[in-house]
């Protein structure tokens, strides 16, 4: 796979646009010179990236680099901060999602959502899955809603633990199978693009491995972003990386290229854990 | 410092981080300080536990003065009379008999009338009629082909100018009018009639020796005024009674029920207390005659104010408190779940609502007179509402209840974790959604607890309710939050302003019920918070 592209350094940010993606890939969503303030703070600078459908892309960087941040503004999460402003571009299939032509209610409803803490709601597990699709109406009918609570659980794997339980609390779940049920609420909705804010932080080894194994399951059918510290994630899951430092875009590429042969030296630096 | 940790060298301790300026290591230092860090929390227990109880002594200070005071409340004394309800002093015109007699001849012609003469009004008259056929009509109108006919019917036709007629609707009509007037005659008969008088001769006939109008008064007033509306009542409930002699058990004056509970003692001189040596040689002879007897208060907790300790009830202030707390909370809860809905997750920080809030806050501080004021001002005058009403009450506790439950539902949405509204912002909720489904179920205890907490307040509190003259002196039970009426806490204020000794226990019995109805309503709203937590 020729993935050739130019490292963002921040003197090179007024230079025209690099397409992050080949020509070859979808791209789902399109970033362009995408930036985020808080009040008067800028956390994020003038982002350029390409994500492709259907595939994993993982965002990596220090903590407080800005990940978190971008991985918001793919859902207008950021809108629920007061003070955050966000300009540029950010494209969903050519769709400005920033523009008025998108509802920030149909947006989340098409790009799901994970978060860091397992957070499924007091609810039965039932519910928590169910919660979704009655709000969007997706359902037609009680069977119909049944039929997309299992289904969903069995996307996320959770199915075969809980099927007998589903009027049990969700917060009665262990930590892993929480997050799967949250999962599993996401997916529900039937969304396209899945954002994953370090779903296995909160999570033991064992947890982690079956989300991941649940990650590349769903890359069938869904775009996936994903935020992680962990690099052996990183590279166990996505097929894309993008590295950020201080609030800029430093790498993207594939994952095996960013890892075994880094552009630049910051992202270098940080895979073998000279920083970080 | 103990010498065993001094000693004993140890090279991480001795480097900068373990030994310190002076040459001691650290944890030297630590296990030095360590006795009077223990001390300090033993000493802070201590205070704790005196502290709890000193209030725990207070606490069964003040419910044993209540209780010990109120108790004796609860019980009446008193006596039962032989009255004889002769026919000749309650109904002296005989009102009854002529009417009766038409009732009976109607009955006998299959009239369906079974109720009680004194309570026949037109429209039973009327029903009773709608079955006799004509001829009937006729005859009971007439009285013939009886012969016996009717004298005062056909008297009181001639009165009213009034022709016999064949005529079958006018007939009708006239005996139902006829009917209708005699049964209220009667019925105004049995009211007005002068029981008191019976009551008298029935408690003098007890005492054949005294004589003298100051001791026959004095006798006839150990019995309570009361006792003349208890028979008047009994009358009404069943005419049956006139003619018979029965005996009745009637509350005693205030003075004499405080002498039967030790209240007022006897071994006191004669001009210091408010019974005289006769009363109490009469009191005891009737005692001796085992005729006085101490029993359940029931009129405590059925009556509505009196000027006469004795015949004083709560209900009245209970029934308004009860409008006034419904009122209360039907006003300030919607509204100030929706301030603090509207305050916390929709409104945008800035200076004006920076500002609304530190008067929401300053609010919950203002002395709540200024709030029966500000009553009085706009609802009173400027909207015109009725006087000492529980609907003005409870809009100006509303008033007063706002702040307290926007402060503590603000606090309760804020506690609900922010990942929670991240779960369903993520999945497309929107901000409504996110509040009603989510936030709100989950503050709902807080809210609950706060909204019991100005409830229990605004219950508890007078000083409004005077300025909007919930002050008024009401006999009657308020029917509906439209009606005069007093609350509870006026009721007590104003038992504690009389002077009569019987209303210090009546006082205490007050607020006695004022708590029992503070716990009924925190433990309906424990049992309504302990169901939202289990939903949720």
């Amino acid at each position: 796979m020729s993935t050739v592209h130019t490292p963002m350094a921040a003197d090179a940010l007024s230079e025209s646009h690099h397409p992050t993606a080949p020509q070859h890939r979808e791209v789902k969503y399109a970033a362009r010179k995408a930036c985020v303030f808080y009040g008067e703070k800028q956390a994020l600078f003038d982002v350029d990236l390409d994500i492709p459908l259907k595939e994993v892309t993982a965002l990596i960087g220090p903590s407080g680099c800005g990940k978190s941040t971008f991985l918001r503004c793919l859902n207008r999460m950021n809108d629920t901060i007061p003070i955050c402003r966000v300009t540029g571009d950010i494209k969903l299939d050519g769709t400005d999602i920033y523009s008025k032509a998108i509802d920030v209610v149909h947006l989340r409803a098409r790009v799901g959502m994970v978060f860091q803490k397992p957070n499924p709601f007091p609810k039965s597990i039932f519910d928590n899955i169910a919660y979704g699709p009655r709000i969007h109406g997706i359902a037609r009918d009680k069977t119909h809603l049944d039929e997309i609570v299992q289904t969903s659980l069995e996307k996320a794997g959770l199915w075969a633990e809980v099927k007998d339980r589903l009027a049990e609390p969700g917060t009665g779940l262990s930590g892993g199978q929480q997050q799967r049920l949250c999962i599993a609420r996401c997916v529900a909705v039937q969304p396209e693009v899945i954002l994953m804010d370090e779903p296995c932080s909160a999570l033991d080894p064992i947890a982690t491995a079956k989300i991941e194994e649940l990650i590349d399951e769903l890359r069938e059918n869904y775009t996936i972003v994903i935020v992680t510290h962990s690099m052996q994630q990183a590279a166990r899951v996505s097929q894309r990386t993008a590295f950020f430092h201080l609030g800029e875009l430093v790498e993207c590429g594939d994952t095996e290229q960013v890892f075994t042969n880094p552009q630049d030296d910051r992202t270098q630096g940080y895979i073998t854990g000279r920083f970080g | 410092m103990t010498d065993a940790v001094a000693t004993e060298p140890s090279p991480t301790l001795d480097s900068a981080n373990g030994g310190l300026d002076d040459g001691t290591l650290a944890s030297a230092r630590v296990a030095a300080g360590l006795s009077k860090r223990y001390a300090a929390e033993r000493r802070f227990r201590l205070y704790g536990i005196i502290a709890v109880l000193f209030a725990l002594s207070c606490l069964t200070l003040l419910f044993s003065t209540i209780i010990g005071n109120g108790y004796s409340a609860f019980t009446q004394t008193m006596v039962a009379l032989d009255v004889s309800l002769y026919p000749q002093d309650i109904d002296p015109n005989n009102t009854k008999d002529s009417t009766q007699a038409l009732v009976d001849r109607m009955k006998a012609k299959g009239a369906a009338l079974d109720m009680d003469l004194h309570k026949i009004d037109n429209r039973h008259a009327k029903d009773a009629l709608a079955k006799a056929d004509t001829s009937t009509v006729i005859e009971l109108a007439t009285g013939s082909p009886l012969g016996v006919g009717s004298p005062e019917l056909l008297a009181w036709m001639k009165d009213h100018a009034i022709r016999e007629s064949s005529d079958e609707k006018a007939t009708r009509g006239l005996l139902i009018e006829y009917l209708g007037e005699q049964a209220s005659a009667y019925r105004r008969t049995l009211q007005t009639a002068n029981y008191q008088a019976l009551i008298n001769q029935s408690i003098l006939d007890l005492f054949p020796e005294v004589s003298g109008r100051r001791d026959k008064r004095a006798v006839r007033n150990m019995v309570s005024p009361g006792a003349t509306f208890l028979i008047r009542n009994m009358v009404l409930d069943d005419p049956g009674l006139v003619g018979k002699r029965l005996t009745v058990e009637v509350p005693m004056s205030d003075d004499l029920d405080m002498l039967n509970k030790g209240h007022i003692r006897a071994d006191v001189a004669e001009s210091d207390r408010r019974v005289s040596d006769k009363e109490i040689d009469w009191f005891t002879r009737l005692k001796d005659r085992g005729i006085v007897e101490s029993q359940f208060n029931v009129g405590f907790f059925t009556h509505g104010d009196s000027r006469e300790p004795e015949l004083a009830g709560i209900l009245g202030a209970v029934m308004g408190s009860i409008y006034t707390m419904m009122v209360t909370l039907a006003l300030s809860f919607p509204l100030a779940v929706g301030a603090a809905i509207y305050l916390e997750e929709f409104a945008p920080k800035n200076k004006w609502t920076q500002l609304i809030e530190v008067n929401i806050n300053n609010l919950a501080a203002v002395p709540s007179i200024v709030f029966g004021l500000l009553g009085l001002a706009v609802f009173l005058n400027v909207f015109g509402l009725p006087r000492s009403a529980p609907v003005v009450g409870g809009m100006v506790l509303a008033l007063m209840t706002l702040p307290t439950i926007i402060i503590a539902a603000r606090a309760a949405l804020k506690a609900v974790p922010p990942s929670i509204r991240e779960a369903a912002y993520g999945l497309g909720a929107s901000p409504l959604q996110v509040v009603f489904h989510h936030v709100l179920p989950l503050s709902m205890p807080g809210i609950l607890t706060g909204t019991i907490i100005g409830m229990a307040q605004a219950l508890g509190e007078t000083a409004p309710l005077l300025m909007i003259g919930m002050v008024a002196f009401v006999v009657d039970i308020p029917g509906g939050p439209l009606d005069p009426a007093t609350v509870m806490p006026v009721q007590i204020y104003l038992w504690a302003d009389s002077p009569e000794r019987a209303f210090v226990e009546r006082t205490s019995a007050a607020i006695m019920v004022l708590l029992g109805f503070l716990v009924l309503m925190n433990a309906f709203a424990v049992v309504l918070r302990k169901r939202f937590e289990r939903r949720w």
